[in-house]
């Protein structure tokens, strides 16, 4: 596998371990049908998207891989005794709660000033260390998110929108970062995004997630897959895409497949 | 030169405000204010409970709002009112119960303009020893509780995904409300007990830089609000239990100035660097 070339000065138990799958994995919510026949594997060293546009159920699903919520039908397995690193979402912080970032960041773990140090560095900003949390910027904020899950020294990370309300450059800084930790660190990622286009470059293989997992594979196949155009409209592929079908493929209201032909894609998918 | 009644006020009320502080921080932060005021309004029912089946009032209001914050557990899992929603029809539920069971018990001679208002300077040994060994219990389960409790007052999600037992921990936190409510509502009575779990911890908040400065500030400005406002009550003859509040007013309005002369000494700390 080429995703493990870059990782190869990782210790090598972690790298190519299966950490988490799943099995036909349904997941409803008050009555509605979020998730249905999810299938996934995800590896140690290994940097998986997951993208899907709004109301796709990506936060679900990671939800309930965390096992933050129940899951209906299917199965979820976790390597023995893996940790976790969660990075959610949206974390406001009420004012009201007087909060330096060295509080926060021991509120994960029993962590000493000095790893306290070391993570800061580790997420670039050793210099917010005594920093009031609600005066930090969306950017920085996120930084020290991403240092509280690195904190419990996880097998696995889980961030959601790791990169949401951060400018363009701050995007890529932030990819490269996660990057970064998976080749120092060997842990493997499990991004969220909702574009492809942020995901890319640091990625080894994205799920499309649209209710069911449209279509997986390296970003390059994923983006000139037939269901990710159908989900994101041809022009969100064109910039990226290698290949161009045109397949008439929809998707009906309840996240269901309507494949025009019964041949799969699978020669799209570059796995 | 002071009395008797007037130490064992003062004793008393500083032992509240021990109490007082930390909680009242959770209670702001955790944005509970309303919990800790229905609870109170509720201890009326508990002081009926303790007439009908003679026991000691304290334990009646313990018992009452036990109950009170399981039926709000129960019917917040039903998913179909808002809290604030549920906690009026409880709260003032249990209050009118609480008024029409005592109005059987019209031969006891109630007041209960002690019990709405409190009565400080009534404070007995048997009120002091409830306060500090209950306070005691109280404080030593939030010292134990701190951790994970802050961890879910920052983000019940994360704390989960982090291992902490969510609904254990708030439970525990709303029966640690209805335990205080109780022992507190000798010193300030029902309708203000609320204002002596809050207004101490908002006057702290300007002044602190971390969760535990602020609890340690939030005892401070108690103590002061107790201690000025039985002097107060002393001096100009007024309830004691409004005059504690007034006092805590005062405290929460000074923490501004003290606030805002701080600030314009030494401005506070913003990182510059955007990585």
């Amino acid at each position: 596998m080429s995703v493990l070339r870059s990782v190869m000065s990782v210790p090598l138990e972690k790298v190519g371990q299966r950490l988490v799958s799943a099995e036909r994995l349904g997941v409803s919510q008050n009555g509605r049908r979020i998730l249905s026949g999810i299938d996934l594997e995800l590896f140690g060293g290994e940097i998986v998207s997951l993208i899907g546009p709004n109301g796709a159920g990506k936060t679900t699903l990671i939800r309930a891989i965390l096992g933050l919520i129940p899951y209906q039908a299917g199965r979820v397995d976790k390597a023995p005794g893996l940790v976790i690193g969660y990075m959610p979402q949206r974390l406001e912080i009420d004012p009201v709660l007087p909060l330096t970032v060295h509080r926060f960041l021991r509120m994960s773990a029993n962590v000493g000033k000095d790893e306290i140090s070391e993570v800061l560095r580790e997420v670039s900003v050793p210099q917010l260390r005594e920093a009031q949390v609600e005066t930090l910027s969306g950017g920085e904020f996120q930084r020290i998110l991403l240092a509280r899950a690195l904190l419990r020294n996880p097998d696995f990370l889980v961030l959601d929108e790791p990169a949401q309300q951060v400018d363009f450059q701050g995007q890529i800084d932030m990819f490269e970062l996660i990057e970064q930790l998976r080749t120092r660190r060997g842990c493997g990622v499990l991004v969220v995004s909702h574009d492809l286009h942020m995901v890319m470059s640091a990625t080894d293989r994205v799920l499309c997630l649209n209710g069911h997992i449209c279509c997986s594979g390296a970003p390059e196949a994923v983006s000139a897959h037939p269901e990710y155009v159908a989900l994101f409209g041809p022009r969100a592929a064109d910039s990226i895409a290698l290949y161009h079908h045109n397949h008439r493929h929809e998707h009906d209201l309840s996240g269901g497949v309507h494949q025009a032909g019964s041949k799969r894609h699978d020669h799209a998918l570059g796995n | 030169m002071l009395d008797d009644f007037f130490w064992r006020a003062l004793i008393g009320g500083i032992g509240v405000a021990l109490i007082a502080g930390p909680l009242g921080c959770f209670v702001v932060w955790r944005r509970m204010a309303y919990l800790g005021d229905s609870l109170a309004h509720g201890a009326l029912l508990g002081i009926a409970l303790g007439l009908v089946f003679d026991i000691d009032f304290t334990i009646g209001i313990i018992a009452s709002s036990i109950a009170l914050v399981a039926l709000l557990i129960l019917l917040q899992r039903q998913n179909r009112f808002a809290s604030d929603t549920l906690l009026v029809i409880l709260a003032h539920g249990a209050l009118s119960l609480g008024l029409v069971a005592v109005s059987f018990f019209e031969g006891q001679r109630l007041d209960l303009m002690v019990y709405l208002f409190g009565d400080i300077l009534a404070v007995g040994r048997g009120d002091l020893i409830w306060i500090y060994s209950g306070g005691a219990a109280i404080l030593a389960v939030i010292a134990c509780l701190w951790r994970p409790l802050l961890a879910i007052t920052v983000h019940e999600e994360l704390a989960r995904a982090e291992g902490v037992k969510v609904s254990l921990v708030s439970i525990a936190f709303m029966l640690l409300i209805a335990v205080t409510v109780a022992i507190a509502m000798k010193i300030v009575g029902i309708l203000l007990i609320a204002s002596l779990l809050i207004v101490p911890a908002a006057a702290a908040r300007r002044l602190a830089q971390t969760p535990e400065q602020m609890a340690a500030l939030a005892i401070f400005a108690g103590v002061l609000a107790v201690v000025g406002g039985l002097f107060g009550s002393l001096e100009w003859d007024t309830p004691s239990g409004p005059s504690i509040v007034v006092a805590a007013l005062a405290v929460f309005l000074l923490s501004f100035v003290v606030g805002a002369g701080r600030q314009l000494i030494r401005p506070r700390h913003r990182p510059i660097a955007e990585p």
